[in-house]
């Protein structure tokens, strides 16, 4: 209870703190360019409320996610509630709602992969990058992710890193895998 | 000719209803009640639990009866072996996804889900539990949000965007990933949400439960260093007895002070009496705009917190229609830091001040603005929502339903009849008008008049035109929020063209019903109920030989001794607050 109470507390304070700005929205924050990406889609795609989803395909093709900012965006520009574009972000697995990671690691969860132990795969790779399936490291430098089956059923345990397949991958593989892409990295910077 | 009603049977009794009456709607009207989880009284269909399935005697599917509407000749069997086991099948199915929590859950002995297992009588786990865990979300301070609990009946969603049209709720993912999240996946008190609780109202399980604080209120009890003085709402009298098996709309007024003497409270207040005071200070803004055009008009009331924090994220324009007046509460929560505390000579820090009241967003108004903080103290220092006394009283071990009637403590307590009906949509524009219509002719309207009938009823918006010594004074009143934007829409287009506004006056409240259907109620909330407890407040205001909140006698002392004018320097400082636009989304 104590606990609450604190947290209105701070909560007042957020709120004096926003009336004296002068209601702050997060969209007033929006990259200006982010911004003229979004409003041309919207020009494209006459602004209405049937094409949501080609906008929002349109937002995601062309800056690889959709930011929060852009929805509230399109929330205000469109006249649909926030809670609507989200339904519809968070339905399909196609949309990204964070920028992904720059290298991709995914590790095939299908039956025969599985019963080859992708799970320890898995495993070794959250804790290497300490994130979890579906997550992106904080430096947007690796996503990781399990899929459905890719089709590699002869080589399982799979995985996939940008876009190359590894087949009869091991456990003791995948440090080797991370630490390649990270002196790659250095080595450009 | 288009037929205008059906003939069918169900169970092999004859039903004649109108054409489009759902099954569901039908067998009630033959006594056959079809077991629901999902459907609301109040709400559309969602068809997600599958309970209500029925066999008609076109097809060999087994459809809802809640979402199919009954046709011309069908017959209908509502309860057979097969029915039951599907039904149990099914409620053995959705409890596999739910938590075994019952004993420490927020709905435990009021919950539809728990009803229900219990009805088909569930005593073991049949198919292995798998629940999804996610964190509760507390951010609001107000209402408590537990994901866990969940059946994804969509009920608060129905409420929360179609009878609300705030938009803070909707479901996120798909198939077993689907959740009930605050939109945008932020937490509640970072989206548009009002903490108007009608989400928990509508939710048949502990999935969305007001914010407990009886933990809070017993502590600061059995501290002796607190002088710990109460308030009760007007709507609260009219609906705590259905927790103790009274039927709806029953007035205990006089239990209650009597209950909360015996809870230790040291001085027990009506907001009632502080209804009075908003009148007059709010009828006085209502007269200074009216007849001297010093201010916008429309007025706006501005008592439901859950209205105003609406209005701040969404129609900001309005903010100068907005009566300065604050609430009831907050009226009361500095007069009894300042006034009460001076009569009686009591330090007001050691004050403790809680109120009762049917709302979730009271406990947000407390620290809404620094205006709370007015008496150099928090005004109100905890808000307990009716749900919550009716705990603390069945805790405490009092045989409420025994007690002797008493009365309030004064300076604080005398009421009229006026300030009763504030609790129900239209009361606070019924009260206001009869105390404007005596400032501005120097009479009290007629004894047939008192009752202002036009703006009474549970239409969404209702409107009248009045003659107050020769003058028409338009208003409009609205309960329900999505109701309100028709209404302020109207009064925009006129401000466009620069004409007279389409109203003088305007109500809002946020909950369906007004206060007496708030989102800290008992449960079980629909238009029936909303009636009787209109009902209650009415009758009550109607027997009351005091009907004027001008002529409260205790208002009166309040103005001579301490207050001074109305609108006033001191009354300004302490009973009148501020707006300011919010953005909806914090993030
Ligand atoms: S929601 Fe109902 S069924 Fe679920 S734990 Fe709470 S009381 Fe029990
Ligand atoms: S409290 Fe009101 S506004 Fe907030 S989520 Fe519930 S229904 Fe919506
Ligand atoms: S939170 Fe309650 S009302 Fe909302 S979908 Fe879940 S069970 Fe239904
Ligand atoms: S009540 Fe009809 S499907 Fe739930």
């Amino acid at each position: 209870m104590y606990k609450l109470r604190k947290i209105r507390f701070s909560y007042l304070i957020w709120e004096t703190f926003c009336m004296n700005a002068s209601a702050l929205a997060p969209m007033e924050t929006m990259d200006p360019e982010l911004r003229g990406m979004v409003e041309r889609c919207l020009q494209e795609w006459e602004g209405r409320e049937g094409n949501l989803i080609m906008i929002l395909h349109e937002i995601q093709n062309r800056h690889g996610f959709v930011p929060r900012e852009a929805s509230l965006f399109l929330a205000e520009a469109m006249g649909i509630p926030m809670a609507r574009i989200y339904e519809v972000l968070t339905f399909y697995h196609y949309f990204k709602l964070i920028a992904p990671g720059k290298h991709n690691l995914t590790v095939c969860n299908g039956t025969a992969c599985y019963l080859k132990g992708s799970g320890r795969l898995l495993t070794e790779l959250e804790r290497r990058l300490s994130i979890k399936d579906g997550e992106t490291t904080e430096d947007r430098m690796f996503h990781m992710e399990s899929v459905r089956c890719i089709g590699c059923c002869g080589m399982a345990p799979a995985m996939v890193v940008d876009q190359k397949t590894f087949g009869k991958v091991a456990v003791t593989d995948v440090a080797g895998m991370i630490e390649r892409i990270r002196l790659q990295e250095e080595s450009d910077a | 000719m288009i037929a205008t009603s059906v003939k069918a049977k169900i169970n092999g009794l004859p039903v004649e209803v109108p054409v489009g009456t759902s099954i569901l709607e039908a067998a009630r009207s033959v006594q056959v009640e079809i077991p629901t989880l999902c459907k609301h009284r109040d709400l559309m269909p969602t068809a997600a639990c599958g309970l209500c399935i029925v066999k008609v005697s076109n097809s060999r599917r087994l459809p809802r009866a809640c979402a199919t509407a009954i046709e011309e000749g069908m017959e209908v069997w509502t309860h057979d072996a097969e029915l039951t086991r599907v039904r149990r099948t099914t409620l053995e199915l959705i409890l596999s996804n739910h938590p075994n929590a019952c004993l420490t859950c927020g709905r435990n002995g009021d919950c539809e889900l728990q009803g229900m297992a219990a009805d088909f009588g569930i005593r073991q786990d049949c198919i292995p539990r798998y629940v999804r865990e996610l964190e509760p979300d507390t951010s609001t301070g107000s209402i408590v949000m537990d994901f866990s609990k969940c059946i994804k009946c969509g009920r608060c969603i129905e409420v929360c965007q179609e009878k609300q049209n705030v938009w803070a709720l909707s479901f996120l993912q798909r198939g077993i990933q689907t959740r009930m999240a605050p939109a945008g996946d932020i937490s509640l008190s970072e989206s548009p949400c009002i903490r108007c609780g009608q989400c928990s109202a509508h939710c048949p399980t502990g999935a969305i439960v007001e914010n407990d604080e009886t933990a809070t209120v017993w502590e600061a009890l059995r501290d002796p260093d607190k002088y710990c003085t109460v308030q009760i709402a007007p709507s609260v009298r009219v609906a705590l007895g259905e927790a103790f098996g009274y039927p709806p709309g029953t007035d205990l007024t006089g239990k209650i002070y009597a209950v909360l003497r015996r809870l230790g409270f040291k001085a027990v207040f009506d907001t009632t009496f502080a209804a009075d005071l908003t009148i007059i200070e709010e009828a006085s803004e209502f007269v200074q705009r009216f007849v001297h055009g010093k201010g916008e008009l429309p007025l706006i009331t501005s008592c439901c917190p859950a209205w105003v924090d609406f209005m701040e994220k969404r129609y900001s324009d309005f903010l100068p229609n907005f009566s300065t007046a604050k609430s009831p509460q907050q009226m009361l929560g500095v007069m009894a830091k300042t006034y009460f505390a001076e009569q009686e000579g009591i330090d007001p820090a050691r004050i403790y001040q809680v109120s009762v009241m049917p709302c979730t967003a009271k406990k947000y108004e407390l620290e809404r603005t620094d205006e709370m903080f007015a008496s150099g103290h928090q005004d109100v220092d905890v808000v307990l929502t009716t749900r919550e006394l009716a705990r603390m009283i069945k805790q405490s071990g009092i045989a409420f339903k025994e007690l002797a009637d008493q009365e309030a403590d004064s300076v604080l307590g005398t009421y009229s009849g006026a300030g009763v009906i504030f609790g129900a949509t239209g009361g606070v524009m019924e009260a206001a008008l009869r105390t404007a219509y005596h400032r501005i002719t120097g009479k009290n309207l007629e004894k047939e008049a008192i009752d202002i009938l036009p703006v009474r009823g549970l239409e969404g918006v209702r409107s009248a035109t009045l003659n107050v010594a020769g003058n028409e004074v338009r208003v409009a009143v609205a309960h329900g929020l999505n109701h309100v934007e028709t209404l302020l829409n109207q009064v925009r287009a006129a401000r466009e063209r620069n004409e007279e506004p389409p109203y003088h006056f305007i109500e809002v409240m946020a909950c369906p019903g007004g206060c007496i259907g708030g989102g800290g109620q008992p449960y079980g909330v629909c238009d029936e109920l909303r009636k009787q407890r209109i009902q209650g407040l009415m009758q009550s205001d109607a027997a009351m030989p005091l009907r004027f909140s001008h002529e409260n006698p205790e208002i009166q002392t309040l103005y001579r001794d301490f207050l001074g004018e109305p609108l006033g320097e001191k009354a300004h400082k302490l009973l009148h607050t501020r707006y300011a636009a919010r953005a909806a989304y914090k993030r």
